[in-house]
Parts: structure tokens; sequence; C-alpha cells
């Protein structure tokens, strides 16, 4: 019993270190961060515990290791799950909106902005008071004499 | 507007009315989406190989293990592919509709015993009822993926050329059996 404890564990460490290749493990690393795991929608594949992520985790390292390149690994995902599985979405006329929506709005609000600001340069220009006779120093000087003339 | 000291040139009228038109626009265009959101299960993933031909496949049936089933020999006709586990606690759910859908006799529905042990899904099968022409197994969840399945139970309506009409994700119910999955199943029988 003990001795089968032991065979099992060996075999599962084993395994774990199928390849002892830090560079495709490193790959698959990141390419798993941008993929989302389908049962818990809000964790990668990369931090997944869910028996599907193992399960798509496998898959991916089967296709990495017969040689598929990275693209070629989301399409065989997306193919099966939909762009769903990809954290970052594709640019296409769907996700226009999502990708450029931001800068759509940010647009907007330097418009509206810029309006306002011509709008109270131009109050502030016709509120003013026109220079006036009285109010000018020569005025002012006219208007004391007079004054003081009566 | 026409109440309005006419002091007020005509821009400023404009202003004044979008100053709460233009928030309340923007709030209600929030309002409308969240609202359908509401109604919308983030869990339900649109399935991309609706109108796709099925995923190839050739897997041991549950109850005779030496013979496979392919997707090839269920050409010609309409059948649902139901996905099913005995570790499956919504399964328990949908399997009397199931059940009943199979004396009813309308359409020929394949079992995929999806991750399981082929005796603890036997066992699960005389104790409950075998519903299924045949069950077919995948014991690694590789044809599962192929499907794109990513919770069971679902169920995938195939036509007779062997490409996928439509999915249903989590359990069946007489709703859905009886509102989609059976009108679609007759609709593509008469084709």
């Amino acid at each position: 019993m003990m001795g089968m404890l032991v065979a099992l564990l060996f075999a599962a460490s084993t395994a774990f270190a199928a390849t002892a290749d830090p560079a495709l493990d490193a790959r698959l690393k990141s390419l798993e961060s941008e993929l989302r795991c389908l049962v818990c929608q809000n964790q990668t594949l990369a931090e997944s515990n869910a028996p599907l992520a193992e399960d798509l985790r496998r898959e991916v390292r089967e296709l990495a290791l017969s040689g598929k390149n990275d693209d070629e690994i989301r399409a065989y995902l997306v193919a099966r799950y939909g762009d769903f599985v990809l954290y970052k979405p594709p640019v296409e006329p769907v996700t226009y909106l999502l990708w450029f929506g931001p800068f759509l709005l940010l647009a907007a609000g330097a418009a509206i902005w810029f309006a306002l600001l011509r709008r109270r340069a131009a109050m502030a220009e016709s509120t003013r008071e026109p220079p006036d006779a009285t109010t000018t120093p020569a005025g002012e000087l006219a208007r004391a004499r007079a004054i003081l003339d009566e | 507007m026409a109440t309005l000291p006419a002091a007020n040139p005509p821009s400023r009228n404009r202003t004044k009315v979008l100053r709460w038109t233009l928030p309340l626009a923007v709030f209600l265009v929030i309002v409308a989406f969240l609202f359908v959101g509401l109604f919308r299960d983030p869990r339900e993933v649109p399935s991309p190989l609706i109108g796709k031909p099925a995923p190839a496949f050739a897997l041991p049936k549950l109850h005779e293990p030496q013979q496979k089933l392919t997707t090839a020999d269920m050409r010609g006709q309409v059948w649902l592919l139901n996905v099913w586990a005995s570790w499956c606690v919504s399964c328990r759910v949908e399997h009397p509709l199931l059940v009943d859908l199979a004396k009813a006799n309308l359409v020929t529905v394949v079992g995929l015993n999806y991750k399981d042990e082929p005796k603890d899904g036997l066992a699960w099968l005389a104790e409950r009822g075998d519903p299924y022409k045949t069950s077919i197994v995948d014991r690694d969840g590789r044809v599962g993926i192929d499907f794109g399945v990513y919770g069971v139970p679902e169920t995938f309506v195939i036509d007779k050329t062997g490409v996928i009409r439509y999915k249903q994700i989590g359990p069946l119910t007489a709703e859905a059996l009886n509102d989609t999955i059976l009108p679609l199943v007759r609709k593509l029988q008469a084709s």
C-alpha cells in the first residue's frame, strides 16, 4: 500500500515535470495568461485549477510540442470556444466600439471642453465695458474739473 | 421654452436644455444596457460551432467498449448529442426529461459520457434508466474540447448532414425541449 502510494507520487511528480524545457514553460505561461478559463471566467488558463483548465493546458502544451505557434494555438481554442477565450479580443468590426470607444469619448470630451472655453471667452469679450469717455484718465480729469468749476 | 424671458439669447437656452438632457440621455443608455444585462447569463458562452460540421470523433461505446461510434455513423439522421457524467449533479435534474424523450421516440439521442469512469457511468444508467441509443466514452475529455464543452450537461442538435444547429448549455428543461429543441428537430427532420 505504502509502496503504491510512493509510486503514485513519483508518477505524479514526473508527470508535472513532463518537459524540462524552461523556454517552453515560459512561453506557455505567457500564452496561458492571456487565455480565459471557461469554467471560472475571471481566471486565466494559467492560474485556474478547474479540471477543464488542466485539460486545456494539456492540449496547449501538446500543440506547442507538435510545433504550432501561438497564433495557431489561439485559433485552435477560438474555433472551439469563440473569442471569449481571449482576454485580448481581436480588432474587427464588432469590436471597433470596444477598442476605439474610449478614444471617441476622449475626443467628444475634448470637443465639449474647447467649445465651452471658446464660448466663455466670447462671453467675457462681450460683457467687458466698452472704453467710455468718463472712465479714461483724461475723461475723469475732465469730469473732476467740471465738478470743481460748478 | 416660449415662457423663458426673451432676455436669454437662443444659444444659452440650448445650453440650458443640453445641461439636463445630455446627462439624462447618457443615464438612459446605461440603464438600457444594464437592464438587458440583467436577463443575460454571463456563464452562457455562445458556441462558434453552430452552423459548422460536428467535429469528427471515433469513440468506444460505453456498453460495448470494443465497438466504436463515429460521426459518419450518424449521417442521414437528425440526432442529439447529450454530454453527461455520473459525477455531474445537474445531469440528474435533466435525466428524467431525457428518459421521457426516449419513450416518446421522437429523436435519436447519443450520450457522450464525459471524463467519467465507465463503471460509474454504467451504474448510473442502470439506476436511472438509459435514454441513449448509445453512449460513447470520452475518458480524457478531448472530444468534449473539440465540441467546445465547458460545463456538463450540454446538448447539441445535429442535422442530417452532420452540422451542429443548436447547443443547449446546462440542463435541459421542459421549456427548452418543447419550445426550441423539438420544433427545430421536427423542422430538420422534414427538410
